[in-house]
Order: C-alpha cells, then sequence, then structure tokens
C-alpha cells in the first residue's frame, strides 16, 4: 500500500497481509526466535501413569544436578526441596486460574493423568538438559484410572469430584414428552467423534524473565495473553502490575494456544523465579502432541419425533463429552455443544441434556469450533437417517425444517436476522449438480456392484449455523475494552490484547481504523500485544475477533476523531494531512490522544445463565457444505474429491483472508473426518508424531470451492459476523453422509479409518 | 548430545557468505543455522522430516535440515529463507506469497516457499498435479493448501 492519498474504502477488499513481508523472508520472530543473555533452557518431567501418588523423586546418573535449577510444587509454597533458591520464595498458588481452578501446575501428591507435569529443569545446556531428564526418577504407587465416557459415566472409578461430572446443562423448550405420541416416525441414533490434535505448527513454547525487584515477564506463543496474565497472578500471588505478558508471533493455535500456555508460561517463569535467570522452555513435536490439550471426544444420542411430511416434532438430545483428567474449559465447550445441537432448525419441543465428564486423559481443551462441531457432526448425521426413514431426500428434510426469521432456536431465542437457508441451499445445489451428481452416483455405484468394480462415488451436504463471540452472558462478564491512541506523527497505534495468530487480526483491525477514519492502510498501526500497554480485549477465541472487538476497535478509532474535532482542532470532511497535522498539534498541547471503547450488548440481548434461555449468540453464520466422495472398497479408502463451503457470515472485510479461512478450516475438519487418530494406550497419545498422527497433506485436499452471501450484521464492524470456527462444523457430517451414498452403510463415528470401514463393510457383506 | 563429543570446526557458504561454524559434528543442521548463524527463519516443525518448515537448499537441493547432520555441510553451499530475497526485491514466490494469501499464520512460510521455489526451479511450468506433488514434503496447518497453490500460479505467470 502507497503512502499516497487513502483510498476511501478498505473493507471488502483483499488488502494484503500487513505482516505478510516479515513471514515471506523469515524475518517474522517467533518465540523460539529469541534469545537472552544467559538463557537457560527449561524441560518437564512427567507422569508416566495415567493415575496415582506420588512416592518420591529421585535425581540419578552422571548428571552434574548441582548445576541445574530444580522446581517441584512445594516451590511454590516457598518450600525448595531441591537445588538452590535465589531470590525471595515464593507464596504462590498451585494451580491454573481458569474456572474451576482444579489443575495444578505441578503434581503435589497425586497424579490425574499420563504426562501430568512433576518436575521442572533448567541448565544452560540445552543438550545437556535433555539428557538430565531422563535420568530423573519418579516413583508413582498406580491407582485404577478410567479413559473412556463409558467407563467415566458409569462411575466404574470416581476419578474427579463425587461423579466425575464437570458440568450439566439441561436445555428445554416446550414439551418433548408429550409430542412422542403424536409423531408419525420416532428415529433414534447414536454417533461418536474422537479426539483431534490441533497441530499448529508451530510448537509450544515460552521465556520468561522473574525475580523479586522487577515481577515476572512472559513472551510466549499464544492466544490469549490476559489468560496467561490472570493465571500468573495467583501463581505468583503478585499484584497484576507485576505480570507482563507479551505475545510473540504465533505459528497457529486452532484453539491450542488458549488455555494450555498459561501452564507452560507458569512453569517457565518458576523456574525464572528460583533461577534468577532468563528461562525458555519449549516443546518440541512429540511432547507438545503427548502433553497438551485436543479436542474433547463426544456420544451424542438422539431421539426424534418427525410426522410423515418430515416436519421435525420434538428431539431429545443427549450429548456427553470428555473432558479429561481437570476441568479447564470443558463447562464452556459443553455449553456451545449443547446450544449449536438442534442446529439451524425449528423444532417446538427440545430436551437437551448434557454432561463433561473427567477421565484419566491429558484434559481436552479448546479447538475450533469448541464443542459444536461434535454436536453437529451427529445432528446432521441424524438428519440423514430421518429423511431416510421418512422417505425425502436429505436437502427436502431439511428445507421443511428450517428456521426463519421471528421462529425460535433451541435456547428461545428468537432469531432477529433474516436468515435465507432455502437460498443458501438451492445455491449451494445449483453451482455443485447435486441432484445430477447424486442419481448419477447411485446408478453408477450400482453398476459398479454389478461388475464387481470397487470405486464407489458419492454425494452429501450438511447444513448448519455457528454463532459468533462468546455464549450467553460471556461478553458481557468479559466487558472487553480496546484503545487507540495517536502518534506526533499522526499515526493511529490500534491497542488490543487480540492476538494475530494467522487468521488476520493485524490486517482486518487495520482495515477497519482506516475506513472508520477515512486514513491510508499504513497510517494504521498494530501494537503487539502485551499487557503492560493493551487493554484486556478478551481472548482471541470463538469467533469473536472480528465481530466483537472488531466492533470496538471502530468505536475506539471514532474517540479519537471526535475528540480532535471538539478539541476544534480538526473539522469533518478532513483530509489525511489535516488529520496527521490535528494529531501533532493535539499533543503538542495535550501530551497524549488516547481514546477507549468498553463492550456493550447490542439491545435486547436476554440471556437466563440458570435455565440457559435466551439469546445465546448475538449473531450466527449459516452455511450449507457439499462434500463429494470416493470409496475404493479395494483398499477401504475415502477421498473428498470436491468441496463446497457456502456461507452466509455477514459482510466480508477482507475476501482472500475469509476465504482463506475457511478453506483451512474444511482441510482441518477433512483431517478430523478421515485422517486423524489419535491411538490412547492407557491413557497416552501413542501416536504422538507427525510421522503417524498424519494431517492432510497437498496432496490430499480436494478443490475447495468458498462462497459468500453478504448480509450485514449492524453490531458487526463494517456488518462482519464471526467467521473461524464455522467450517470446522459442516465437513464431517457432509462426507459421512456422503460416504453413506456411495457405501450405502451409515457410518456415525469419526474419525472414519480405512480399518475401521473394512471391518464395518465386511460385517455388513455377511 | 552423545557423552564426550567434541567441537570440530567446519566451513560452508550459506547465503553466498562463507561461514566458520564450531559444531557438534551430529548437531542437526537446523540448530546450527539458528543457533549459531543466527538465521531464524528456518524453523523446526516436527524434528523428523516431515513437516519441512525446516527446508533449505544444500547444494541446489531441497532438504529437511532437521534431518542432517552438520558434519555433512562442510564444504556446501545452503541458502536459507533469508537468502532468497535480493537486496531490493522479494522472489517472485514471495511477492505471490503475500499477494494471494498463501501466508496465514507464517511458520510453515519459509519452508513452503523454498519449497515452491525447489519447485519452480525444476518445472517451470507445473501443472495443479506437479504444484501438488511438488509441495507434498510441506504441510500447512492453516490455509488448506488452496492460496498457496495460487500463489505457485501466480508466480509462474510472474517470473
Amino acid at each position: 500500500m502507497s503512502t499516497q492519498a487513502a483510498e476511501p474504502h478498505f473493507i471488502g477488499k483483499s488488502v494484503p497481509r500487513k505482516e505478510g513481508r516479515k513471514k515471506v523472508t523469515g524475518a517474522a520472530l517467533y518465540v523460539d526466535d529469541l534469545s537472552f543473555p544467559d538463557m537457560l533452557h527449561g524441560a518437564t518431567i512427567r507422569s508416566h501413569v495415567p493415575r496415582g501418588r506420588i512416592m518420591s523423586i529421585s535425581f540419578e546418573g552422571g548428571i552434574p544436578w548441582h548445576e541445574f535449577t530444580i522446581v517441584t510444587a512445594n516451590d511454590i509454597f516457598g518450600e525448595s526441596v531441591f537445588g538452590e533458591t535465589h531470590g525471595p520464595p515464593l507464596q504462590g498458588e498451585n494451580y491454573v486460574a481458569l474456572i474451576l481452578n482444579d489443575q495444578p501446575y505441578l503434581a503435589d501428591e497425586f497424579v490425574n493423568h499420563a504426562e501430568e507435569p512433576i518436575v521442572l529443569l533448567a541448565h544452560p545446556d540445552r543438550h545437556l538438559v535433555v539428557e538430565a531428564r531422563r535420568h530423573v526418577r519418579v516413583e508413582i504407587e498406580e491407582l485404577p484410572a478410567i479413559y473412556s465416557l463409558e467407563d467415566s459415566l458409569a462411575k466404574k472409578q470416581i476419578v474427579w469430584g463425587k461423579d466425575n461430572v464437570f458440568k450439566k446443562f439441561l436445555v428445554e423448550k416446550g414439551n418433548v414428552d408429550e409430542a412422542w405420541s403424536r409423531a408419525d416416525f420416532v428415529v433414534e441414533g447414536e454417533y461418536h467423534t474422537g479426539a483431534q490434535e490441533q497441530l499448529y505448527i508451530e510448537n509450544n513454547g515460552a521465556i520468561a524473565v522473574a525475580n523479586a525487584a522487577d515481577g515476572v515477564t512472559v513472551w510466549g506463543s499464544m492466544q490469549c495473553p490476559y489468560y496467561v496474565h490472570k493465571a500468573l497472578i495467583k501463581l505468583f500471588n503478585l499484584p497484576e502490575d507485576r505480570i507482563r505478558v507479551v505475545q510473540t508471533e504465533t505459528g497457529g493455535g486452532f484453539g491450542g494456544k488458549e488455555e494450555y500456555p498459561s501452564l507452560i508460561a507458569g512453569h517457565a517463569a518458576l523456574l525464572a523465579w528460583k533461577s534468577g535467570k532468563p528461562v525458555k522452555l519449549m516443546y518440541d513435536r512429540a511432547e507438545d502432541m503427548v502433553a497438551t490439550t485436543k479436542r474433547h471426544p463426544s456420544r451424542t444420542r438422539h431421539r426424534t419425533a418427525v410426522t410423515k411430511d418430515g416436519k421435525l416434532l420434538a428431539m431429545e438430545i443427549d450429548f456427553v463429552i470428555d473432558g479429561g483428567a481437570y476441568c479447564t474449559l470443558s463447562p464452556v465447550v459443553l455449553s456451545r455443544g449443547t446450544i449449536h445441537a438442534a442446529g439451524p432448525y425449528f423444532c417446538p419441543n427440545i430436551r437437551i441434556r448434557s454432561q463433561a465428564m473427567a477421565t484419566n486423559l491429558p484434559p481436552h481443551g479448546a479447538f475450533r469450533g469448541f464443542g459444536a462441531p461434535q454436536s453437529i457432526f451427529a445432528l446432521e448425521r441424524q438428519l440423514d437417517k430421518i429423511a431416510q426413514t421418512v422417505g425425502l431426500s436429505a436437502e427436502e428434510l431439511r428445507r421443511r425444517n428450517f428456521i426463519h426469521e421471528g421462529e425460535t432456536t433451541a435456547t428461545s431465542q428468537v432469531i432477529r436476522e433474516r436468515v435465507d437457508l432455502e437460498s443458501l441451499l438451492n445455491r449451494a445445489m445449483a453451482i455443485t449438480d447435486y441432484s445430477a451428481k447424486r442419481e448419477r452416483f447411485s446408478r453408477e455405484n450400482a453398476e459398479a456392484t454389478q461388475q464387481s468394480r470397487t470405486l464407489r462415488k458419492g454425494i452429501g451436504l450438511a447444513t448448519f449455523m455457528h454463532g459468533a463471540g462468546f455464549t450467553g452472558s460471556g461478553e458481557v462478564y468479559l466487558s472487553s475494552v480496546v484503545g487507540a491512541e495517536a502518534t506526533e506523527q499522526g499515526q493511529v497505534r490500534l491497542l488490543a490484547a487480540s492476538t494475530e495468530i494467522g487468521q488476520g487480526t493485524n490486517t482486518i483491525f487495520t482495515q477497519i481504523a482506516a475506513d472508520a477514519l477515512g486514513l491510508d492502510f499504513d497510517l494504521i498501526e498494530v501494537a503487539q500485544p502485551d499487557t503492560s500497554h493493551v487493554p484486556n480485549s478478551g481472548p482471541t477465541v470463538a469467533s469473536r475477533t472480528c465481530m466483537v472487538v472488531g466492533k470496538l476497535i471502530e468505536s475506539a478509532v471514532l474517540g479519537l476523531k471526535q475528540t480532535l474535532i471538539g478539541s476544534g482542532l480538526l473539522t469533518e470532511g478532513y483530509t489525511q494531512s489535516e488529520f496527521q497535522k490535528a494529531c501533532s498539534e493535539y499533543i503538542r498541547q495535550f501530551g497524549a490522544l488516547k481514546s477507549f471503547s468498553r463492550y456493550e450488548p447490542p439491545p435486547g440481548i436476554l440471556w437466563d445463565d440458570e435455565k440457559y434461555q435466551g439469546d445465546a449468540y448475538g449473531a450466527y453464520a449459516w452455511a450449507v457444505y457439499v462434500a463429494e466422495v470416493s470409496v475404493d472398497l479395494l483398499t477401504y479408502e475415502a477421498h473428498v474429491d470436491d468441496f463446497l463451503a457456502l456461507q452466509e457470515v455477514g459482510r466480508v472485510i477482507n475476501p482472500t483472508m475469509a476465504s482463506g479461512q475457511i478453506e483451512g478450516g474444511v482441510a482441518q475438519a477433512i483431517g478430523y473426518t478421515l485422517f486423524e487418530n489419535v491411538v490412547w494406550q492407557n491413557g497416552r497419545m501413542a501416536n504422538n508424531q507427525m510421522t503417524n498422527y498424519i494431517i492432510p497433506t497437498p496432496v490430499d485436499i480436494p478443490p475447495i470451492r468458498v462462497f459468500f452471501e453478504e448480509n450485514p450484521y449492524a453490531y458487526g464492524p463494517g456488518g462482519a459476523k464471526g467467521i473461524g470456527e464455522l467450517p470446522m462444523d459442516g465437513p464431517a457430517p457432509a462426507i459421512l453422509n456422503a460416504i453413506e451414498h456411495a457405501t450405502a452403510v451409515s457410518f456415525n463415528q469419526i474419525p472414519l479409518m480405512p480399518e475401521m470401514m473394512m471391518d464395518r463393510l465386511k460385517e455388513t457383506d455377511t | 548430545m552423545e557423552p564426550g563429543a567434541e567441537k570440530i570446526e567446519l566451513q560452508a557458504t550459506v547465503n553466498g557468505r562463507r561461514e566458520t561454524m564450531r559444531v557438534y559434528p551430529m548437531e542437526r543442521l537446523l540448530d546450527v543455522l539458528r543457533e549459531q548463524l543466527s538465521l531464524t527463519g528456518t524453523k523446526e516443525g516436527c524434528g523428523e522430516g516431515e513437516c519441512g518448515a525446516c527446508s533449505v537448499f544444500l547444494n541446489g537441493q531441497l532438504v529437511n535440515s532437521c534431518l542432517v547432520p552438520v558434519i555433512q555441510v562442510a564444504g556446501t553451499e545452503i541458502t536459507t529463507i533469508e537468502g532468497v530475497a535480493s537486496e531490493h526485491q522479494l522472489h517472485a514466490v514471495q511477492q505471490a506469497f503475500i499477494d494471494c494469501g498463501g501466508a496465514q499464520c507464517g511458520i510453515c512460510t519459509p519452508g513452503m516457499v523454498l519449497a515452491a521455489v525447489n519447485l519452480l526451479e525444476r518445472n517451470p511450468n507445473p501443472s495443479e498435479a506437479d504444484i501438488r506433488t511438488g509441495l507434498a514434503g510441506n504441510l500447512c496447518r492453516c490455509t488448506g493448501y488452496m492460496k498457496i497453490f495460487e500463489s505457485v500460479v501466480k508466480a509462474i505467470r510472474k517470473p
């Protein structure tokens, strides 16, 4: 972008990525690219058993242990057991502050999952640290553990609280119990989804400097600087202004860097505090995969009452997710999954019961979609089953039940925006030539069977929605703040804790601010998220950055303009150079020009946390996805041949970036559906390598065709809604619906690996 | 590092500059580039040759620097991502990645750019299938690859 006269409108244009040049030249600095003088390298010693009591810790081998900094849980309470301590002892709290605060930074007496952190080491020689970690011996008396939802629900062991339940929700609308007798059909189904690794290509890591004089500073790869900040305040028991958290360039997150960086930052900081030196704690791939969070596995049971015309009369949904050993974010994941469980359909009677359960797997955590991909998978498979039972096509059944403006969702939220899923469906079917292909594939599959050929083809679809922003009153509790400040040169610096993790925060914030002020793109700067100088604009999650924080950016920069106009230094219709001069003059006269904007809910948004009723989200994105697959009955491999993603996301701020989000999400969801199988052995991920946990490569991904409908949302910046998580929701059911078309067998579990398909298809053959 | 290993001195040409390094013979080229030469544009993704984030050119061949013991590079010519652009201008591939949205989080980008440069050097006019197989050693978790393919196509048109 040149520095000459500003183009008036950036919103809606594919402005190139603001930090693109740094990224393509290798100049962008990620946490592992930073180094400090006298820096130590840290390592984490973890539990080798899934559940047990720690008996002893010993340090063996020919290792110069006196040169090491060694931290255990005792150090958090100021009682160093091993090695020397520089500076005053800590008086901290041994938990990762989040929701229930049940996860310790370091296991003290008990371990509750494999790979739980117990001891931390640091030394100047990185190679010696690797060697030393093999010689720390932790004796653990093993206790019985559970690894599945079924065992947790059956209370085979109580591993958390009184009943293994982290959280329960009940959502009720109408009267489900009275509907069954009026139904022409009652359709039941059970659906399962597996864990999934986020697999950002940059591993987790942090660098800390911590001492009594300066407090604690952490640089790290993360999505949510203020989550880390909150956690470190408790861990160190220090006032908030003594904790500083800085996000470094972050190589992907997808939720995997939402809550877990609080743990790593704390570990690095504990080592730094004890040693008096900077400490870098980087995970390698194997450690990152085996120890950090994954997507919650789920089981959903559906019981649906339908009329012979295919109208939904009642939906009874039982949704359970496996939260792993500690609560972490499970209640919130459960909440989003619960609210999305009934989909974009109008049904007068709904009951959703949901539970997040404890097991002895490592805690499952945030991952793009946050519970919705799980419950939407179940629903969209169930709808195909209903369609078959009633004798309607999949698309016709959906068409008869789509929600419209003025109708209510499962939480009795009245939809106030214009929703036109019929048009989306028609357009998606037209682009993909859906009906003709469906017919042709059916015919060709029949011929293939007669001629003993092994290739089958199928086409399937899914229709769904995704709510943007925190659920219910979440945004009100967050009460996010964004700032903008003018520089003496008349530039505008945006102050927000929202992180750029690849999704385009820097660029879209700049577009929004430049348009709001009528300035050039290059005149806007986005401050590095650093809790010492950006306000808490909330976490970078939940498809909220553009819609919620972007709107605050718009208000904050408009505040600058209003101040300048109010001071008489600027008049409406200003040129860019007049704006710059006015900034300089204002700063000269008054010292600083800053403006802050705090979140206020759009009018009429009401939510009842007790009953789980009301306006669950300010706005939804709506979508129809179509997958075309081929299945080889010789190898039992399914391949996605073509993928269409059509969605209505409000105004598209940056078409290239928006379609990039959709394509990336669809690819990740194709992985979720067909490639990515977390193999658990005694509660530990056995395939924690890129060699044996397979994500899609450039040769695996079909053409992903992305289309948008734009229906501007009044309370989003320039009319935008959320977009980031949406593409994770639809592909799995669309693909399995297509596979059912291809094979005439119903698969209700993902990932659907070839061996699973083989077992099922052989079963149905006999 | 193996206990008792001793450092040796070796020389190689890196991005056109003659460099002398003191290294353990079996250290990974990746670490030597990043730590001794401060060429941190080469990234570690997996440490086992699956993801391609650590790709560099070694005597004109694209290699995963996490799998190369540094002793093997004595006397060779190495090009990293820092050596791809000329002083004043980005390589056509780099510019295309910016224009087409081929970079998102950026961590795979250095390796992906080098793989694309390598592909176009070997095959100046690749088909879509050639592009896919040419980049098959490099994993990206953000883009779904579509915009990376577009970037390569754009770079073909604008050498």
